[in-house]
């Protein structure tokens, strides 16, 4: 089984482009103090938006502090949003997809039932109103978009459990007398790991995505701190003098979108090919 | 028919008490209370007006009979008054924008259809043509697409270098002295960035969907049955697979009803449009918690009205829908 998920994951050339993606993303990011080649903080008032050259590759900001800099770090931004908000997200709906999936009945109903409240509100809706409440911080962020994520994983887990269940291997685990929470989590959600992972990898996606979104709209990762939505702000109240700063941070959230969009399309074909 | 929906309108009523409930949690688990803002910020608040305000506001009962209270004036569109220093009445603030983001989301859901569904049945017709790997590689960058830099740089190509769109609102200073010929071009030219972007969010979505329906539908007996009667390739790809490839599209538009009003915050903030996006946004940034919970409110039952137009119009064009 695994040795056939690496046959076929390595012959995947998207998934690879993919993985490829991401893991530079990683090296970026944890390097960013050594390979960034300025203070993302350093402001130069001698070179405000002055536009891309030998100096600055990248250009400069509204406060002369380098472009290519500030998305280095802000790289980071986006890993730890896009983690985080995802395993909050992963957490919940697993155990609920989890609990739903294997009791039935009106634990079921009442789970499903919240589910489809839920998704009923549209997704940026409840998070700009729980903003409303909150500071703009780092932490409410990603905590607010995990929390308000979870609905899809939990379906998914939720009909893994259901047609696991059922299966033998959960009957003679029961025969030898395990415990409803040793059925779930050791016998069962192992099984069900796969679907929740390729889920996991579209979800960082799309929580990357909001992320950016959010900053952008000047709600989510506050200046100075450097996110590639922050910076996107700055090029939308400069958009006629300087286009650097709108081109280059979307650039960086198209291609690390894309990357594990790629990833996680790639993992879902090589699991299993029957599901393309 | 008529039974059909009034055992879909039942089913509504749930889900509707599901959202007030969400929509009361939201508003009472944030640290503080709703009056902090005017009473925390003005340090002339004693201690007796900040008791008034609470008593105005029913902050001062226990939970539920708040909760009871507001149910009972949401039931009459009564969505209490903004904090905002004209002290609006919150359900005539939404509802004067409201027509706006929903005609905006109309046109691009029109839009989503007319490009979408071409896309879709063609490259599943000259599935693994040229066409087809094209806009199949189109679909993976629509997917990981930011929308709202697509807009910037569309507004800085069309708006700032070419100078052929206007960027912001949806109508000129001059609207009112121009004649009415050049008032709808204006109006038209104002809407053609956003109602095209909010459209590019969906675009991928349904192309993919409706490609891979239609390729599913095309490997079943009755076309095949059609092919044997010797039918021409254009009755058989446009009357017999089309028509049953487009069904499941209806429930696909009802799911993305939220994404797309949920997206018109970004939308309507950019271009500066004055609908209930851009409230929404306004009220967030100002803390102007009615607004901002009568809008979340406003947003899920759309989002319900959405649903139940696509499950009523499904049991229109599928008769085995309203049996089952």
């Amino acid at each position: 089984m695994k040795t056939d998920f690496w046959k076929r994951f390595s012959k995947n050339k998207m998934a690879l482009a993919g993985s490829c993606v991401v893991i530079m993303l990683f090296v970026i990011s944890l390097l960013a103090p050594w390979i960034a080649p300025y203070d993302p903080n350093e402001i130069d008032l001698q070179k405000v938006l002055s536009a891309p050259s030998r100096d600055h590759v990248l250009g400069t900001d509204q406060l002369g502090r380098d472009v290519f800099t500030r998305m280095i770090w802000g790289s980071r931004i986006s890993l730890k949003v896009g983690f985080v908000a995802t395993g909050i997200a992963i957490l919940i709906g697993t155990v609920l997809g989890a609990v739903a999936g294997y009791y039935g009945r009106w634990v079921d109903a009442v789970i499903m039932r919240f589910v489809d409240i839920m998704l009923c509100f549209p997704t940026f809706f409840l998070i700009l109103a729980v903003i409303a409440l909150l500071e703009p911080s780092i932490w409410n962020i990603m905590i607010i978009i995990g929390v308000t994520g979870w609905m899809g994983i939990t379906r998914l887990v939720r009909a893994d459990f259901t047609s696991l269940k059922e299966r033998d291997f959960v009957l003679a685990a029961r025969a030898i007398g395990a415990s409803d929470l040793r059925i779930i989590f050791v016998h069962i959600l192992p099984n069900a790991m796969a679907s929740v992972l390729v889920a996991a990898t579209l979800g960082v996606a799309g929580a990357i995505l909001t992320e950016s979104a959010l900053s952008f709209l000047g709600i989510g990762v506050q200046p100075p701190t450097p996110s590639w939505g922050n910076i996107l702000t700055a090029g939308k109240d400069n958009i006629d003098i300087a286009w650097w700063l709108s081109l280059y941070p979307g650039m960086a959230i198209l291609i690390t979108v894309l990357g594990y969009n790629l990833l996680g399309e790639g993992i879902r074909d090589s699991l299993d090919p029957r599901l393309r | 028919m008529i039974r059909y929906i009034v055992k879909r309108l039942i089913f509504m009523v749930p889900l509707l008490i599901g959202i007030t409930i969400v929509c009361f949690v939201v508003m009472h688990l944030a640290p503080g209370s709703p009056t902090d803002l005017e009473t925390q910020m003005n340090p002339r608040a004693s201690a007796e007006y900040r008791e008034r305000l609470k008593a105005m506001y029913d902050l001062d009962k226990p939970l539920h009979e708040q909760y009871l209270i507001w149910v009972g004036k949401l039931a009459v569109l009564d969505l209490g008054r903004s904090f905002s220093p004209d002290r609006r009445p919150v359900s005539e603030k939404i509802m004067e924008r409201l027509p706006i983001t929903i005609s905006l989301n109309v046109l691009s859901l029109i839009l989503i259809l007319i490009i979408a569904i071409p896309i879709g049945v063609l490259s599943a017709v000259y599935q693994d043509s040229l066409f087809d790997k094209v806009t199949g590689i189109f679909v993976f960058i629509g997917f990981a697409m930011p929308t709202f830099w697509l807009a910037l740089l569309l507004m800085i190509l069309f708006g700032v270098n070419l100078g052929w769109l206007p960027i912001s609102g949806i109508r000129s200073l001059n609207y009112e002295y121009l004649p009415p010929g050049m008032a709808i071009v204006d109006l038209i030219t104002h809407l053609i960035l956003p109602v095209t972007l909010a459209a590019f969010g969906g675009l991928a979505g349904l192309s993919r969907y409706m490609r891979s329906n239609m390729l599913e539908v095309i490997r079943q007996d009755y076309i095949m049955t059609a092919r044997a009667k010797g039918l021409s390739e254009r009755v058989i790809i446009y009357r017999h697979a089309l028509r049953n490839a487009l069904l499941p599209v209806i429930t696909i538009l009802g799911l993305s009803i939220p994404g797309l009003i949920g997206g018109s915050v970004i939308f309507e903030t950019i271009f500066a449009i004055p609908g209930m996006g851009q409230l929404f946004y306004m009220s967030v940034m100002a803390r102007d918690y009615p607004v901002v919970m009568g809008v979340l409110f406003i947003g899920a039952v759309l989002t319900l009205l959405g649903n139940l137009i696509a499950d009523v119009s499904y049991a229109v064009a599928d008769p085995r829908i309203r049996v089952s």
